[in-house]
């Protein structure tokens, strides 16, 4: 499929609502030939990037590598970008995935319940149908009874857990995740991580980050992002189930080395 | 001592009312050059049918302009965030309608709708026209741009996307917009009404300033400030109630 990360492509394929909650079996995702040039300055040229179905794929790098901007042409957000994004089942990316950015993105106007019904109420889909299911995940995401909230009466952690939830109600094979939980505090950040990893087990899962220890703890495979034009490394892949614990050892000598990996990539990147 | 907030307006307005009298007192000015609060006063009791009889033709021709003018203002901004090409076609007519000042288009007005309302309201709807289709429209261009990204992933028409996302972001700057077209809602009907009428507040003046009835001019300015008052304040708190997520400053704030 010769994507070009193209916003109708992406409005074009309606939800199919029969496989609301039945999960279809998470696509692999291969990402070949992206190229975006900027103003001149060509930020990545012939990427390459294999997405594992059903696990979590982290990508790490300096900041202005690229690494939103890639996960954005999956998404269909980029129109500078190019490249070809093919799943494995052969199915277009377009309609399977959410999406979670840094920012929680909740609507001010919106009470915590209809912020995660968005999706529903924007495809013009009955919301009434999916009252239980918000209910159950705002509790799931320690959110019970807060339905009612306006955003603004929410802390940081809350407002990052409803935008959670509303990634959740979504059911999308492929959650693309741009450093989430970054605005966090360390406390709040490590009860995220680990819910959204239950939660999002078994999906096909890409999570930008720049925090080496967050992709070591839920990572099944992490890529760093170096260079520009910029190239996605080959992957290192820690043992163990996600998420690990923090104090793991061997989680910590990896942190080591992945630290040194970066700080090269930075410098390679600032050259 | 804390002074409640609806009281505050009162005793500035005692205050200045004590200062204009000091000021006619003291200076001994001629009674048709600024009459005292006293005269005023009288003037708009035994003159208050008259005054009343005016007052309601202006309110109508200032209600029925912020209506009009809000309603076309609001659908302009709407068909210009919607169509692109719209907004290259719209947005030349939005500034040419500023640039041709409304004082100066008035007599055209009165000449094509005639010495009645019509053509005050037309005035009203023109000047407030520009602060409501200015400020929705740069309101509906400035979403945030996560929100829209969230909405082209979740699958969203550009319909749903502009009801769901842009408008409802743009109703605090939609809000400015009113409650700037509320301030200026009545110059528009009074410069009407000097041009040419029959009726209404401005009239009033002018035909009492005519006939050196100053202390009428000025029981029928009096009350012209009060229509503006409240229907600016109306407005304000109809806005207020349609953005209840905006963060207000309490009324408080400034006093402790």
């Amino acid at each position: 499929m010769p994507a070009k990360g193209s916003v109708k492509r992406m409005t074009a394929t309606p939800p199919n609502p029969a496989s609301r909650f039945s999960l279809p079996a998470p696509p692999g995702i291969a990402i070949r030939q992206a190229r975006l040039d900027h103003d001149g300055i060509v930020l990545f040229d012939a990427l390459s990037l294999e997405i594992d179905a059903g696990r979590w794929t982290c990508l790490l790098g300096p900041s202005g590598v690229g690494k939103t901007t890639l996960l954005r042409l999956i998404a269909g957000l980029e129109r500078r970008a190019q490249g070809e994004i093919a799943c494995d089942d052969g199915l277009p990316v377009a309609g399977r995935i959410a999406y979670m950015a840094q920012q929680d993105l909740l609507l001010p106007w919106l009470t915590v319940t209809e912020n995660v019904l968005l999706g529903a109420r924007l495809r013009y889909e009955p919301a009434s149908d999916l009252q239980d299911r918000a209910r159950s995940l705002l509790d799931q995401v320690g959110l019970g009874g807060k339905g009612d909230l306006r955003p603004d009466a929410c802390s940081g952690g809350m407002r990052q857990r409803v935008a959670l939830a509303r990634t959740l109600i979504e059911d999308r094979p492929i959650v693309l995740m741009d450093e989430p939980f970054s605005a966090l505090d360390a406390i709040t950040r490590l009860q995220l991580q680990e819910l959204a990893a239950r939660m999002l087990a078994k999906r096909t899962v890409l999570l930008v980050t720049h925090d080496p220890l967050e992709a070591l703890r839920l990572g099944h495979k992490i890529h760093v992002m170096t260079g520009r034009p910029a190239l996605v490394g080959p992957p290192i892949t820690p043992s163990g189930e996600v998420p690990r614990p923090p104090d793991d050892e061997a989680l910590l000598a990896q942190q080591a080395e992945l630290l040194a990996r970066l700080s090269a990539a930075a410098a390679e990147t600032a050259a | 001592m804390k002074i409640p907030a609806f009281f505050r307006p009162l005793i500035v307005f005692a205050g200045l009312t004590v200062i204009w009298q000091l000021i006619v007192t003291l200076s001994g000015v001629p009674f048709y050059i600024l009459p005292g609060p006293e005269a005023v006063a009288r003037a708009l009791f035994s003159g208050f049918g008259l005054i009343a009889e005016n007052a309601v033709i202006t309110a109508i021709e200032i209600i029925a302009g912020f209506a009009i003018g809000a309603a076309v203002g609001i659908g302009s901004a709407l068909i210009m965030g919607y169509f692109r090409p719209a907004r290259r076609w719209l947005l030349p007519v939005l500034v040419v309608s500023q640039a041709v000042p409304v004082f100066a288009l008035a007599p055209v007005l009165t000449l094509w709708l005639g010495y009645g309302m019509e053509s005050k309201i037309a005035m009203a709807v023109l000047i407030i026209y520009f602060p409501v289709t200015a400020a929705f429209h740069d309101g509906l261009r400035r979403t945030v741009p996560g929100w829209i990204d969230l909405a082209h992933v979740m699958g969203a028409s550009k319909w749903a996307e502009l009801r769901h996302i842009r408008v409802p972001a743009a109703l605090p700057a939609l809000g400015s917009g009113l409650r700037v077209a509320a301030a200026v809602a009545p110059i528009g009907a009074v410069v009407g009404e000097w041009v040419g009428s029959s009726a209404g507040l401005g009239y009033l003046m002018l035909h009492a300033n005519a006939r050196v009835q100053v202390d009428l001019m000025f029981a029928a300015l009096f009350v012209l400030a009060i229509i503006g008052c409240v229907f600016y304040f109306s407005i304000d708190a109809a806005v207020r109630r349609m953005v209840p997520w905006q963060p207000e400053p309490l009324p408080d704030e400034d006093t402790q």
